[in-house]
This record gives structure tokens, C-alpha cells and sequence, in this order.
């Protein structure tokens, strides 16, 4: 039963560097099964590491990680490269490969799934295809199915990560700063998508975050990261200014606090505005 | 300027310098010029000799011209074509056992045991002049076009690993690290994450490469590889330098027409 409810948990995982850096003093987390939740923190908390260590982009030091009631630590090669289709990533940067085309990009997502000829030939088969198109579409990119991740805008290029990791209809999403590059409206938008996907398919999201307000206006729970440790686990109204010095350190809070409420409030208004200006703002993005 | 500064209390600054060590810096200053001055003294001129030797040159290239097509042009095909067929078959061959050499010799994703031993056949590749390696192979299996092939082989092998793993240690790792993340194998790691970004100066190289490989190909057959090179040797060794003079125009025209293919088909694939 507990398996099945928590869809990834974490037992005193631990991340050292090489160099003696310690980005992980023994995290305890569980996320359940179509929670999004966000992880803030400042630069250096571990937040990267973390995630990177659910997929073990990043090898873990000790510790345990279970996806849905396996554990991910003990994996081999294989097992480890069956357990990542279960889980899609989300970058920073986007991380598409430039000089593929989007349905390429799109369509990588499947690699863990079929094998190396098929996808040399790029001889997906139809169903693949098909799902590929049908979120292309459900993200507005049906159109750019052919140019090539390079030619886009920075919110179209992070549009088509986040095609690329539901294709592999993951059970998770790991999301690293999806926004960091993004101008402030693109980043609500993609932070909506992603929560709504993630609704519409009950998934599990962990989403490493810089904004905290952004974090608060979409995400259900907050976990606080601080040099390697949780140091705050609660909902997005708990964060206080005490808790935000927890995290962050000391520094004046009132206005990120209140100007949440306010944006929160303007966000509502201006929301059929936000998808008539949609495409000239794309394009400034696309400069950056 | 600088009086206001300091009058107004400022802190100066300096660039500092490309060698830290005030001691390394100077001695290498001082070492330099000493050797540079002893080389220059102990480099013996015979002007005499030199001024003797200008009528010979300018009969010498005076013999060159007209260039003769036509007397042994049916040699000069045979070699070009000779020529042309080692510069293909050689620079496939290079470039075939290349790429894993290249994939093991880039630190970003060779272990390090696998990237020591593919940096050493690149080091020992390198470290032999065409010629050197044509005098060998000409030793070990004969005359002709195979010892070329060989040496061509094996030169590209030092070149175009050297340069193709430096572009894949220079790839961007963030693209490289979804594709992994996707839970795909080594090789569609490769042919997704790694390949597109590396495959422009892929070809760019492969072009490059082609076009190194037919000049030395002449440069090969003089000492006994084969190809134009052999029959530009026997014209010289002929005193037919007029059939020399042809031979190198058609070599020259050659590469000038491989340089502005190169040109064009990298601007294409970029």
C-alpha cells in the first residue's frame, strides 16, 4: 500500500564529490503519487544533485531511492536504463540537441524503448509517432515539426522538453529550473503546462525552482533546501519570512511575500490577454 | 591621472602577468635570447656559393617551361589515377578506424585506462612525417601503391582522431545528458547526444583531410609509394622537366579544386 502511494522516496540520501564537497547530508523525502512538488534553495543546495541523483545522472554515495516501490540504488546498466524510461527529465538550458529536428528531439524521448537500428533508421513505430504528434500539438508546436531545435524560441524549446520527457510516459517528472532562462511570462506558462500535464496524467513532479514565487503560485508543496539538508517541508502559504531566512539566509522577505499575493491576483485578470501576446513575446524570448 | 589616484588614496592596479613566477618569467626572457644569439652566430652563410647558384636556378626553371602535356600524358593519367584512388580508399580507411579511436581519446566519455591508450596510438601516429613512415612501409611490403595506402592510412588515423576527439571533449554535455536520461543504450547515446553536434566538423575534417591526403600522395610516390608522385619522380630523373612542370600544374589544379569544393560543401553543412 505505502508503495503504491509514494511514488518516489528518498532514505538518508547522500551525495559527496570527489572534491570533498558534501551536496547531500542525508535527505529523507517522499513524494506521492501526482503531487508536484517544488524544491527551492539557493545556489549550492544541493538541488541539482539531488534530482540528477534520482536518475543517477549523478552517482549517488549512500543512501537509498525507490521509484514506486523499487529501489533505484541497487540497479545494474540495464535495470538502471529501464528504471530512467519511468522518468522524464526537464532541463535547464532545454539540453535539446540543437541540430536535431523537434520531431527528433520529440521522438528521443522514446530511445529507451525501442532499439538501436529503429532508432538509427529513425523508423519509430507509428504509435510512437502519433503520441509524438499528439503532444506536439497539445503544446502548440505541431507546426515546427521539421525545424530543426536551434531555430526556436526559448519558450518553444522548452515546450519541446517537455514533449520529450512524456513521451517516455514516465511516472515522474524531474524538472531542473525549467524557467531559469525564460522571460517572466513564458515561465508561467511553461510552469502552467507543466502542472497541468502533470494533472492530466497524474504525475509526480519534483521541480527545482530559483523563483520562489513562482514556486508558490504553481506548486502544491514546498520543500526547502539549505547545503544539503531539508530545511523546510510544508504548503506554498507556509513560507514565511522566518522560513524563507531558513532557507535563503537573512534578507528583507516583506516584498517577495506580498508581491506573490499581488501577482497571483494579476495572473487571473490577465489571463486571455496572456494568449493573444503569446507569439511576439516568444520572439523576444527567442533573442535572448 | 594616476598622481589623483594615489593622491586621492586609490588602489593601483596592474595586469598581471602570463607567468606567475617572477623567476620562470625572466629565465625563460634570458634563456631565449641566449640561445637565439648563439643559433644566429653559429649560422654560416657561403655568399659565394649562393651567387653562383642563381644562373643554375633561373636555367633550371627556365627548363620547366612550356609544360609538356602531350609526350607522356598517358604516365600522367596513370599516375592521377593511381593517385586519386589512394587518396579515396586511404582517407576512408583513416577515418573508418578513426571515429572509435576519436570516442576513446575524448576525456568526456572514455574511461580513463581506454582514453590513455587511444591518446598513445594517436601520439605515435603523429609523431612520424609522412615520408618517414612511406620509406618504412616501402621497406616492409615493396614498391608501389600499397606502401601508400598504408602510410596514408595510418597518418589520417593520427590527424582526424586528434581533431574529432577535441570536438566531442568540446560538445556541449547538457544535450549529451538528456539523450542518457531517456534511458537509451551507449550507441543511441551516440547517434542522438553526440553525432549531430560533431558531425559538421566531421565532414569538414573528412574534407580537409582529402585534400591533405592527395598532396601527399605525390609527396609519397617520390619515395617509392606510387601514384603521381612516382611518375614525377621519373620525369625529374629524366631531365624531362617540362613533363615535370605539367604534372605539378595538374596537381595544383587538383587540390585548388578540392579546396573550393571543401569550402563549399562546409559552408553547406554548418
Amino acid at each position: 500500500m505505502d508503495a503504491n502511494a509514494s511514488m518516489l522516496r528518498l532514505e538518508r540520501l547522500v551525495k559527496r564529490y570527489p572534491t570533498g564537497d558534501l551536496a547531500l547530508k542525508g535527505v529523507d523525502l517522499e513524494v506521492p503519487r501526482g503531487q508536484v512538488m517544488a524544491l527551492i534553495g539557493p545556489s549550492g543546495a544541493g538541488k541539482s544533485t539531488l534530482i540528477r541523483c534520482v536518475n543517477r545522472l549523478v552517482e549517488p554515495t549512500s543512501g537509498r531511492i525507490y521509484l514506486g516501490g523499487e529501489e533505484l540504488t541497487r540497479l545494474g546498466m540495464s535495470g538502471l536504463r529501464r528504471a530512467r524510461r519511468r522518468m522524464g527529465m526537464i532541463f535547464q538550458e532545454y539540453a535539446l540537441v540543437e541540430r536535431l529536428t523537434v520531431m527528433e528531439n520529440v521522438l528521443s524521448g522514446r530511445l529507451g524503448y525501442v532499439g538501436f537500428w529503429r532508432s538509427f533508421l529513425r523508423k519509430f513505430p507509428q504509435s510512437d509517432i502519433d503520441e509524438a504528434f499528439r503532444l506536439l500539438e497539445r503544446v502548440g508546436l505541431d507546426q515546427m515539426v521539421d525545424k530543426r531545435a536551434d531555430a526556436l524560441s526559448g519558450g518553444q524549446r522548452q515546450r519541446v522538453g517537455i514533449c520529450r520527457a512524456l513521451i517516455q510516459n514516465p511516472q515522474l517528472l524531474l524538472v531542473d529550473e525549467p524557467t531559469a532562462s525564460l522571460d517572466p511570462k513564458t515561465s508561467r506558462q511553461i510552469m502552467r503546462l507543466i502542472c497541468e500535464l502533470c494533472a492530466e496524467r497524474d504525475l509526480a513532479a519534483v521541480i527545482n525552482i530559483h523563483d520562489v514565487m513562482l514556486a508558490q503560485m504553481f506548486a502544491q508543496r514546498i520543500v526547502g533546501l539549505r547545503l544539503g539538508e531539508v530545511v523546510y517541508d510544508g504548503p506554498a502559504d507556509g513560507l514565511t519570512a522566518e522560513v524563507l531566512t531558513d532557507i535563503y539566509g537573512e534578507e528583507d522577505w516583506s516584498a517577495t511575500i506580498q508581491k506573490d499575493e499581488g501577482a497571483a491576483a494579476e495572473e487571473d485578470a490577465g489571463e486571455p490577454a496572456a494568449a493573444e501576446t503569446l507569439r511576439p513575446d516568444e520572439r523576444m524570448a527567442g533573442l535572448t | 591621472m594616476t598622481d589623483v589616484s594615489v593622491a586621492l588614496g586609490r588602489r593601483r592596479w596592474k595586469r598581471p602577468p602570463l607567468i606567475a613566477n617572477p623567476l620562470l618569467r625572466w629565465g625563460l626572457v634570458v634563456g631565449g635570447a641566449v640561445y637565439l644569439s648563439f643559433a644566429l652566430g653559429t649560422t654560416e652563410v657561403n655568399w659565394s656559393r649562393v651567387w653562383e647558384g642563381l644562373p643554375r636556378g633561373k636555367q633550371f626553371l627556365l627548363a620547366f617551361a612550356p609544360p609538356d602535356f602531350v609526350s607522356r600524358w598517358d604516365d600522367i593519367l596513370d599516375g592521377l589515377l593511381e593517385s586519386l584512388w589512394m587518396t579515396a580508399v586511404s582517407t576512408v580507411i583513416g577515418i573508418v578506424i578513426s571515429v572509435p579511436i576519436a570516442l576513446g581519446a575524448a576525456r568526456n566519455i572514455a574511461p580513463l585506462p581506454v582514453y590513455y591508450f587511444c591518446r598513445a596510438v594517436i601520439a605515435v601516429s603523429r609523431s612520424f612525417q609522412e615520408i618517414i613512415l612511406a620509406i618504412f612501409f616501402v621497406k616492409l611490403f615493396g614498391f608501389g601503391p600499397f606502401a601508400g595506402v598504408v602510410t596514408l592510412s595510418l597518418a589520417t588515423i593520427g590527424f582526424f582522431a586528434k581533431l574529432l576527439a577535441e570536438d566531442i571533449e568540446d560538445m556541449d554535455a547538457a544535450q549529451a545528458e538528456a539523450v542518457r536520461a531517456t534511458g537509451g543504450g551507449w550507441f543511441q547515446w551516440l547517434n542522438y547526444g553526440i553525432q549531430p553536434q560533431v558531425l559538421p566538423r566531421f565532414i569538414g575534417l573528412s574534407l580537409y583531410r582529402l585534400d591533405i591526403n592527395l598532396r601527399e600522395s605525390a609527396v609519397v610516390g617520390i619515395v617509392g609509394g606510387g601514384g603521381i608522385g612516382a611518375t614525377l619522380n621519373t620525369a625529374f630523373d629524366r631531365y624531362e622537366f617540362d613533363s615535370a612542370a605539367a604534372i605539378l600544374i595538374v596537381i595544383i589544379a587538383i587540390v585548388m579544386g578540392l579546396e573550393y569544393t571543401s569550402g563549399h560543401v562546409r559552408r553547406w553543412v554548418q
